[in-house]
């Protein structure tokens, strides 16, 4: 009880972004990493401070005291627009309006944070439409050009030259591995960096989000910030998600990263049309991952990676569509999924087109 | 077993590859001989393209079921719509000099012109006009004579190279951009392999990513 009541005023902004002063204070004083936690921190410095003077108090009028405290320091410290975040539903429930409300926020913040326009779209799922990806393993040379095309499609973080935030996300880790010893993902290496690929002796395997139809990372999120669309997409709610990494654990893929600072995304690389569940620039403290280029794909377009691939080795399309590229490699060609026994239906097949 | 095949049989099926050969072999000559006499080059250029205009009918489809695919003529796509080929702005149109010169088909190592073309694409059994139209470098020609544009390049490599043109047709080889559900741009077979040293090069990787002990 003592440590319920406090938590639900202690940082309404439940954020990860700032602005609220009482937030800032204590995210200074505890370790930076765990942004999250300094509710819990903020509601048990205030219960000293009051515990000191009012010892002589009875439970329930110090409990009276507190919350009431606690409700007016909130008020006077976060804006109408904290509270409005706090408020809010989680984007899956939220209706038109309220969407809209959220975009046009987002949007503000950025170009705030940015100094540039930056589009924030909503489209939702086609009918019809389940997507699908291929990737032809005797072509990939490993050159990781769709690693670097998918980075700055997708907004990750970057690294900085003086290494102070040397925190890159890529969503794509090539693995290479040796041709004697085949697929062993126990032994294969995604930090090569030789000065030419295909290293002689060895083939080279691209490991993204698979896109599971039963996804191990949707059952374990404790607070569903993260689920399945009806075109096949497994997506992130960057406002939902509480930054436990849960998914990155349950993930056989290793498909997840996490912002563990706030990403460096530096205003001129910033690719300004994003999805609200895609690119969008995302705060510390959340999990982000492939998303097919959501804002590319369902506008029509390919994903990034695809049309970067100097050997043509990535196939995307809709598996419901019988014309479509990816339809053509399932029905004439040998696929195979990875960690099949597990039973997560992927969506990302892998082939041999020689 | 054996009882049972009688005399005359038995000789038929021993020697009936024999016989065949014999048969078939003259006739094949006579035919190779009648292809190398057909009129090549410029006539061929004029003439109509026998694959694409090809049969103008195919048989009607019976039941809503599609035409047996044995016994109905194959009919060839009507065309790709492919972006121009990647011609070089200085020597295109080969013809502004092939046009005063007499073919020289010997092998022989370039000297004067093309000294940057290395050909590594089966160049001990290949040479410039194998592919190269003699009468007019402004065009190609299939291994039948037939005359065709560097626009369809892919019909002529996907004689050899015919399980990659299968797939290149279907969209399996090679690279589509553009719209997954739309408007697609396709590349020819030339806009990635160099036609004279078809093989990739290797490439300088990107940045690898940081290992998780170097992240602060």
């Amino acid at each position: 009880m003592l440590t319920e009541k406090p938590e639900t005023h202690a940082c309404s902004c439940g954020g990860k972004t700032g602005g609220c002063a009482k937030k800032q204070e204590t995210v200074e004083e505890t370790a930076p990493h765990h942004g999250h936690d300094h509710g819990h921190e903020a509601a048990e410095e205030l219960t000293d401070d009051e515990a000191a003077r009012k010892l002589s108090m009875s439970r329930r009028n110090f409990m009276k005291h507190s919350a009431i405290v606690a409700g007016a320091a909130t008020a006077a410290a976060c804006s109408t627009e904290e509270l409005e975040k706090f408020t809010a539903h989680r984007l899956r429930e939220m209706t038109q309006p309220e969407l809209k409300q959220l975009i046009k926020r987002l949007e503000a913040d950025y170009k705030k944070q940015f100094k540039k326009n930056v589009e924030v779209r909503a489209t939702p799922a086609a009918e019809g439409v389940k997507f699908g990806y291929a990737l032809d393993l005797s072509r990939c040379i490993g050159c990781r050009r769709c690693v670097h095309a998918c980075v700055k499609e997708n907004n990750q973080s970057r690294p900085t030259p003086e290494g102070e935030h040397n925190n890159p996300i890529h969503w794509i880790r090539v693995l290479e591995m040796e041709k004697e010893k085949g697929i062993d993902l126990s032994d294969a290496n995604p930090y090569y960096n030789p000065a030419e690929v295909p290293r002689e002796g060895h083939f080279y395997m691209p490991v993204q989000c698979q896109q599971c139809e039963n996804p191990p990372c949707v059952k374990v999120c404790p607070v569903q910030a993260t689920w399945k669309e009806p075109d096949g997409i497994v997506v992130i709610d960057y406002e939902w998600c509480i930054g436990c990494r849960y998914c990155m654990v349950a993930c056989p893929y290793g498909a997840r990263r996490f912002n563990w600072a706030e990403p460096n995304l530096p205003a001129d690389q910033l690719n300004p049309n994003t999805h609200v569940l895609g690119n969008r620039p995302r705060p510390k403290g959340v999990v982000e991952k492939c998303t097919f280029c959501i804002q590319r794909t369902r506008e029509g377009r390919y994903p990034a990676c695809v049309e970067i691939c100097p050997v043509g080795a990535r196939k995307f399309g809709n598996m419901l569509d019988p014309k479509s590229e990816i339809r053509a490699v399932l029905e004439s060609k040998r696929v195979f999924i990875l960690k099949e026994d597990l039973n997560t239906r992927p969506k990302f097949f892998y082939f041999f087109g020689i | 077993m054996a009882a049972a095949v009688s005399p005359k049989n038995y000789f038929l099926s021993r020697f009936e590859p024999l016989l065949r050969a014999f048969l078939v072999a003259p006739l094949a000559v006579a035919m190779v001989g009648s292809c190398q006499s057909a009129p090549a080059g410029k006539a061929a250029i004029d003439s109509p393209d026998p694959v694409h205009t090809g049969p103008a009918t195919l048989p009607p489809p019976q039941n809503g079921l599609p035409p047996d695919p044995i016994h109905s003529v194959k009919e060839e796509p009507k065309g790709f719509a492919v972006p121009k080929p990647p011609l070089s702005k200085e020597l295109w149109p080969c013809q502004d000099c092939h046009e005063a010169q007499v073919p020289n088909p010997v092998r022989r190592e370039l000297k004067e012109e093309h000294t940057n073309i290395h050909l590594h694409h089966d160049e001990a059994n290949r040479w410039c006009l194998d592919c190269h139209n003699k009468d007019n470098r402004d065009f190609l020609h299939l291994a039948s004579g037939v005359t065709i544009t560097f626009d369809e390049s892919y019909r002529l490599c996907g004689q050899c190279h015919g399980t990659q043109y299968r797939d290149w047709k279907s969209g399996i080889h090679g690279k589509r951009t553009g719209m997954w559900d739309g408007e697609k741009q396709y590349l020819l077979c030339v806009h990635c392999h160099n036609p004279h040293s078809p093989h990739f090069k290797p490439l300088k990787p990107e940045a690898p990513p940081v290992r998780p002990t170097l992240i602060r």
